[in-house]
């Protein structure tokens, strides 16, 4: 039976996450996403030459509004984003952790760009995994502090974000200038998406080094509209449109743990966790966010399985 | 497939004679394309072009029915490979196995536990859909857990046995509910092909390779047994994931009828959270029924509502009716609060102000589906409209206070909107899950 093979034109670019010695940086090894040459999974079509990753998310200040499930396995280490590091590299055995640097934000504690800077080298030397670092989210603010932490991780190959359609120019030339990868958000919308991109390689910046954030809704909030922008996005890369052929990063923790479910109960929240980080990736998501060190054991399992390992 | 005009003109005998009514065989083709006319006003269209146009207008995925009333399951019809390009349409049956070596109570514990997975969400009802009884021992054995799980559960079944007899004696029990029959194979294939015919149930066919699938469902056809469920077996993930999305390419792209079927898939992992991960997968990838083992109401809860979010309708975001909701005990002090007629928006608004335990009004502005900040964006969700909604659902007449909540999202329109509607306006939380907090801090 002659199957239906598609012959698409174009793969995802690969981003490089990390640099060790030899590169100019000190991590211990990099972390690749993207490169796939067809769909999710299809390996008969194209090769899908990395799997997707999952990233454990660290804040610089501890967490506010965390759950209580989480609280069990980080409590003891939420006042020490340096320890909450080590901890989930070391017991958790992360491969790549993403700082939120929340702390920065104007009511949540104000830290100043020093402060971060200094936090973010003392975690290079604490751990040796590649970083991603992400803003307070108050725009003003990240313009102060990325571009300090982007200068103190030079040479890193860290990935840092987001850059908004809005408020991209400062993150940009800071990540050109110190070798870093950049996070692209935009609002579950292709042509936004694009259009960043766009905006961003014109500064300069290849579009190898850039991660899209299609922003995400968890299950039951939304999921399917990222579900279908990831879909449409990649469809459009693989056939040959240069601008959206970024791997895709997915918030799913902080999307998950802040449900209803989520709050009902731990175990709810867990599986919440798992099953909205398990459509994604069946959507693209080359990158994952997550929070629940158990979820993420099971999601790499999941990975595993998928990509042809045996447990 | 459906054909296209020129598709169908070559089909026709080209002569122009304007018997059908239109002026050329051309224009006639082209209205049987719109299926504006039917085939029969041409006198002259050859047998095999009239077999061709009626197999042309068959769903290319067929429409399977297992069970009966109120528990019929469907599923099929599917019509698109990516769900932003119509929709899918017939969402997966979700069933449980239960072996027929436990013992009869422990069936009847799990099937009361099974009975009670029904879970309300944005408005719709989710509800698991199969139980299916696999066999491990004798025939009577088998028979007498058919027996027990009909008589303890309104759901559809699945008869998993390979033994024909097992079978036969079953479906003299269970037959006028409609179950479904696993699995006709290469082996058995001429004896359950008649199982199916005589009882009138639908049969899941298996085989490893689609090739030889493709054959099997050919040769039943042939006996004409056409309700059809398809199986390629155990595989690993990403192989089960290539044998979905193949079955659905060959089927809605090159028209092969041989495998145009829904799909079952069972789920066959120990661990629980494979179990539940594979299954995810799948409901994703195209599957028509998936069976699991996992009962657990968390896991459950999380498949139904990833099938309720990847079936719903990217073109039509489920909406409520626009008007005023009281919720809980209301008087004319409780407070009124703004939101959009989104479903996802309105529900978790609505879920939260339960929550609070404060009785309030909800006020849903007609944002033709469009959740806050999209609305806002699209000027769907404006001082103007909400003004208008006040004003057409009686708002004042219900209270004695003059105050307005609105999601904190678009306080920037709260000086506007005094001004229009004459309501003082409150900035509500951003998130839902800040109401309960806001509410009973609320002073009116
Ligand atoms: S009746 Fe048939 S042959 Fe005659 S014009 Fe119409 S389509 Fe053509």
């Amino acid at each position: 039976m002659e199957l239906v093979l598609e012959r698409w034109q174009q793969e995802v670019s690969i981003v490089t996450i990390g640099a060790t010695k030899e590169e100019g940086g000190t991590r211990s090894y990099v972390v690749r996403v993207g490169g796939e040459k067809t769909l999710p999974f299809l390996f008969p079509e194209g090769e899908i030459p990395y799997p997707p990753v999952i990233a454990f998310e660290v804040w610089d200040i501890a967490p506010s509004d965390w759950s209580t499930e989480l609280n069990k396995y980080y409590g003891d280490v939420f006042n020490d984003p340096l320890a909450w590091a080590e901890k989930c590299v070391k017991q958790y055995q992360a491969k790549i952790l993403c700082i939120r640097l929340q702390g920065a934000h104007p009511d949540f504690g104000n830290k100043t760009s020093d402060e971060e800077a200094k936090l973010i080298s003392q975690l290079l030397k604490k751990v040796s995994v590649p970083l991603i670092i992400l803003g307070c989210g108050d725009d003003s603010k990240d313009n102060l502090i990325l571009p300090a932490c982007s200068q103190a991780t030079k040479g890193e190959r860290c990935l840092i974000g987001d850059a908004v359609q809005d408020n991209y120019k400062t993150l940009t030339a800071s990540v050109l200038a110190d070798g870093h990868n950049i996070i692209a958000e935009s609002p579950i919308d292709v042509n936004i998406a694009k259009q960043l991109n766009i905006l961003i390689s014109d500064m300069g910046l290849p579009l190898e080094r850039i991660v899209i954030n299609p922003t995400i809704g968890a299950l039951g909030y939304g999921l399917e509209y990222a579900y279908s922008i990831m879909e449409r996005a990649r469809l459009a890369a693989l056939s040959g449109d240069k601008t959206v052929a970024s791997p895709f990063i997915c918030f799913v923790g902080q999307e998950a743990w802040r449900t209803k479910e989520a709050k009902v109960s731990g175990e709810q929240g867990l599986i919440w966790e798992v099953i909205t980080a398990t459509a994604l990736i069946q959507a693209g998501a080359d990158l994952l966010v997550m929070r629940h060190p158990v979820a993420i054991e099971k999601m790499n399992n999941y990975i595993k399985t998928l990509m042809g390992v045996s447990l | 497939m459906a054909l296209s005009g020129l598709d169908i003109y070559k089909l026709l005998p080209k002569t122009n004679c304007r018997e059908c009514g239109f002026v050329t065989c051309l224009a006639f083709a082209m209205q049987l394309a719109k299926k504006a006319v039917s085939m029969d006003k041409c006198p002259y269209l050859s047998i095999e072009a009239k077999r061709t146009l009626a197999e042309s207008s068959l769903p290319a995925i067929k429409l399977i029915a297992i069970g009966e009333g109120e528990n019929k399951l469907e599923v099929g019809n599917e019509t698109v490979m990516f769900r932003h390009e119509e929709k899918f349409h017939h969402p997966p049956g979700l069933g449980f196995i239960i072996e027929d070596n436990l013992d009869d109570s422990a069936i009847k514990k799990k099937l009361e536990k099974i009975n009670q997975l029904k879970f309300e969400r944005i408005g719709q009802e989710l509800k698991v859909n199969l139980i299916a009884i696999r066999q491990n021992k004798d025939k009577n054995r088998f028979v007498e857990v058919v027996k027990l799980v009909a008589e303890n559960t309104p759901l559809a079944l699945v008869l998993m046995s390979e033994d024909l007899a097992a079978q036969e004696e079953a479906l003299k029990l269970v037959g006028v509910r409609r179950p479904l029959i696993y699995h006709a194979t290469q082996d058995n294939l001429a004896d359950f092909a008649q199982l199916s015919k005589d009882r009138a149930v639908p049969l899941v066919v298996s085989a490893k390779e689609l090739e030889l699938l493709s054959t099997l469902t050919r040769e039943l056809n042939n006996q004409a047994v056409t309700e059809l469920v398809i199986d390629t077996g155990k595989k690993p993930i990403a192989e089960k994931i290539w044998d979905l999305t193949q079955i659905r390419r060959l089927a809605l792209r090159k028209s092969q009828r041989s495998l145009g079927y829904p799909v079952l898939v069972i789920v066959d992992a120990d661990d629980p959270y494979i179990e539940t991960t594979e299954a995810a997968t799948y409901i994703s990838k195209y599957a028509g029924i998936v069976l699991i083992k996992g009962i657990e109401v968390e896991r459950v809860m999380a498949l139904l509502t990833l099938r309720q979010n990847i079936y719903s309708d990217p073109q039509k975001p489920l909406q409520i009716e626009p008007r005023v909701y009281p919720v809980g005990q209301v008087t004319n002090k409780s407070p009124v609060l703004v939101t959009t007629n989104f479903s996802l928006t309105y529900y978790t608004v609505l879920a939260e102000v339960e929550a609070s335990k404060v009785p309030s009004y909800i006020v849903s502005v007609d944002t033709e589906g469009m959740s806050v900040l999209t609305a806002w964006a699209a000027e769907k969700f404006t001082p103007e409209k909400i003004t208008d909604s006040i004003n057409k659902f009686n708002v004042r007449e219900r209270v004695a206070h003059n105050q307005l909540v609105i999601p904190g999202y678009v306080a920037v329109m709260s000086g506007d909107l005094e001004e229009k509607s004459g309501w003082e306006v409150v900035v509500g939380p951003k998130e839902a899950a800040g109401i309960p907090a806001f509410l009973k801090n609320l002073y009116l």
